[in-house]
């Protein structure tokens, strides 16, 4: 066994959590050592936020103009550039990782596991398909390098407490001009907590029926200090934008509580929150597919529910 | 050039062999990969907004993606390309295999579905434009063309990212790009005397060798069942016993 190099995710500012979540599938199998390529323009507090990550040996640091966004083209010339040195190259399952890590592999000529949920040896890894459907075990010895995603909802990140040393690296690699970062139209949420990563999640989906009702589950969240999230007929219907939207083709989440309005319960959907502690469920269909998946569900029309429920939980 | 994976439909629910081996997949419905399908249908309103040469949409796999292949036909596409083979690539051949018809096809832009929802994997678009050297856009719900220069705006975890790119690049699609219209008869009759050529793959590529073995398909760990509970006052007291909330 080898080293484990993780790209770290971050928005120019802070490291995402998701980087510490591929520590902890790293620290879950023997290997040589676990080390984190930090890109970024300016960006030393982010490696030193890196190198306090528990289990973390070195920070390789390429602090350069051309890192400012974390554009693919423009980074996996650069992890593939250090990866020769490990035999494992992680990054979190995020639009960030999904983005990159398959561009780093072709470039070192080897295949891509994505969103790996475990693995015993670090050789063979469980990874879903179908919209998690099914769960296929994967052996990866034949590659020289594995290069991977890490489904971070498989993980819990992993602690701070760590010492390592931070070597700053120069570009070794020809970086490609044809790419170029415009802008990032982000919502800053309402200074609620982040999607990914919240404890408690209340979702709404088409039936809320408008932008102006969704206010309601806004409402809820607020009063559990829970993160917004949405189905993609809530996102497509123009309720809410398409950072929220929770899935096989969203966000994959694992709160502590689920809370889900107005939602049929797709398989596509529910393949984002199967690994929720708790999935509560309000619909007016008793016979939705939420409910087969619900810890508690309530059959009640939401415009009902939710109000009573907001006063109840009143602050 | 629009890439088109055959898939089982979306509305299936698979299940899992009980030996483990595989999925019990005899006999479901077939379909176009519903992303590729919008990668299909943004290439036709490239060319009727800005003009395109030609649409060639391109299978990989078993006879039976024709089916798929004429339904590109009948959406529009001018004609198609089934790279034939038996055997389930994994993306990297694929990569592979579509930057071998990339080079005997000069497109100046490919696009295809983000994932395909079966193998769920996120990987084929990014690996052809790393193979060959090109931009990518990947997640993409937005995309205008000026001359040699596209701009996408792609749907990442933090909101919409905005990216500028040169031509020809890769193009991967998110849900929101579009809504594929709808086949109508007489065009399903029109594709029927479109070209589709059928080419065996080892006569574009011989590099398509599997670096992963599976060697078990198991159903996902299912949930406790849960409860129904009659109102808003036993939910709180459920969640408050439970220390959630
Ligand atoms: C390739 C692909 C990828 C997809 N990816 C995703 C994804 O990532 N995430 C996702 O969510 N979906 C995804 N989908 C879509 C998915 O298949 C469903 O269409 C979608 O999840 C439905 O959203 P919904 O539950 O809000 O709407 P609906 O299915 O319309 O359900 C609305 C529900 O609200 C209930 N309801 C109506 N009125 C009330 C009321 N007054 N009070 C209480 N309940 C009420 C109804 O009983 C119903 O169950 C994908 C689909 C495809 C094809």
């Amino acid at each position: 066994m080898g080293r484990v190099l993780i790209c770290a995710e971050h928005d120019g500012e802070r490291l995402n959590l998701s980087t510490a979540k591929c520590v902890s599938c790293a620290n879950s199998f023997a290997n040589d050592g676990i080390d984190i390529a930090v890109l970024s323009e300016n960006g030393g507090a982010i490696a030193s936020e890196a190198s306090a990550i528990d289990g973390v040996s070195k920070v390789l640091h390429i602090d350069s103009n051309d890192n400012g966004a974390p554009l693919a083209a423009i980074w996996a010339p650069q992890i593939a550039a250090l990866a020769t040195d490990y035999s494992h190259v992680f990054g979190p399952s995020t639009t960030f990782g999904k983005d990159l890590m398959p561009r780093v592999a072709a470039l070192l000529g080897t295949g891509q596991l994505s969103d790996i949920m475990s693995t015993t040896d670090g050789r063979v890894f469980q990874r879903p398909i179908y919209a998690g459907n099914a769960i296929v075990t994967v052996d990866a010895s034949a590659c020289s390098i594995i290069v991977a995603t890490v489904r971070t909802a498989s993980y819990v990140a992993a602690e701070e407490g760590g010492n390592a040393t931070i070597e700053h690296r120069a570009t070794e690699a020809e970086i490609p001009s044809h790419t170029r970062y415009v802008e990032l139209k982000g919502d800053t949420g309402g200074g609620r907590p982040d999607l990914q990563t919240a404890a408690r999640v209340v979702s709404g989906g088409r039936a809320l029926g408008s932008e102006d009702n969704f206010k309601l589950i806004y409402d809820l969240a607020d009063r559990i200090d829970a993160a917004v999230g949405a189905s993609r007929a809530a996102v497509d219907s123009g309720y809410v934008a398409n950072d929220l939207q929770v899935g096989q083709t969203g966000k994959i989440i694992a709160p502590d509580l689920y809370i889900a309005i107005g939602i049929s319960g797709a398989i596509q959907h529910l393949t984002g929150i199967k690994d929720a502690g708790t999935i509560v469920a309000i619909n007016k269909d008793s016979e939705a597919p939420i409910f087969e998946v619900a810890d508690f569900g309530l059959v009640a029309d939401l415009f009902d529910a939710v109000p009573d429920l907001i006063a109840r939980l009143g602050r | 050039m629009v890439c088109l994976k055959r898939v089982v439909d979306y509305n299936v629910r698979v299940r899992v062999k009980p030996d483990g081996s595989g999925l019990a997949l005899d006999g479901v419905k077939m379909a176009i990969n519903p992303f590729d399908e919008i990668a299909l249908e943004e290439a036709l309103r490239i060319r009727e907004r800005d003009g395109a040469e030609e649409i060639v949409a391109v299978s990989i796999g078993s006879t039976d993606c024709q089916q798929q292949l004429r339904t590109g036909l009948a959406m529009g596409a001018d004609r198609a390309l089934l790279i034939e083979t038996d055997s389930d690539l994994e993306p990297l051949a694929v990569a592979r295999t579509l930057k071998a018809l990339v080079d005997r096809e000069q497109p100046d832009l490919v696009i295809m579905g983000k994932q395909a929802i079966d193998g769920d994997n996120n990987q084929t678009g990014q690996m052809l434009a790393s193979l060959w050297d090109r931009p990518q856009a990947t997640f993409t719900s937005e995309l205008t063309i000026d001359g040699e220069v596209a701009t996408a705006t792609r749907e990442v975890d933090a909101g919409l990212e905005v990216i500028e790119f040169d031509l020809p690049a890769v193009v991967t699609t998110d849900l929101r790009l579009n809504e594929p219209r709808y086949v109508k008869l007489p065009d399903i009759m029109k594709a029927k005397k479109k070209p589709l050529d059928v080419i065996a793959i080892d006569e574009i590529t011989d590099d398509t060798a599997p670096m992963f073995a599976v060697t078990n398909v198991a159903p996902p760990a299912e949930r406790a069942k849960g409860i129904i509970v009659d109102d808003t006052v036993a939910l709180v007291a459920a969640l408050n016993d439970k220390g959630l909330i």
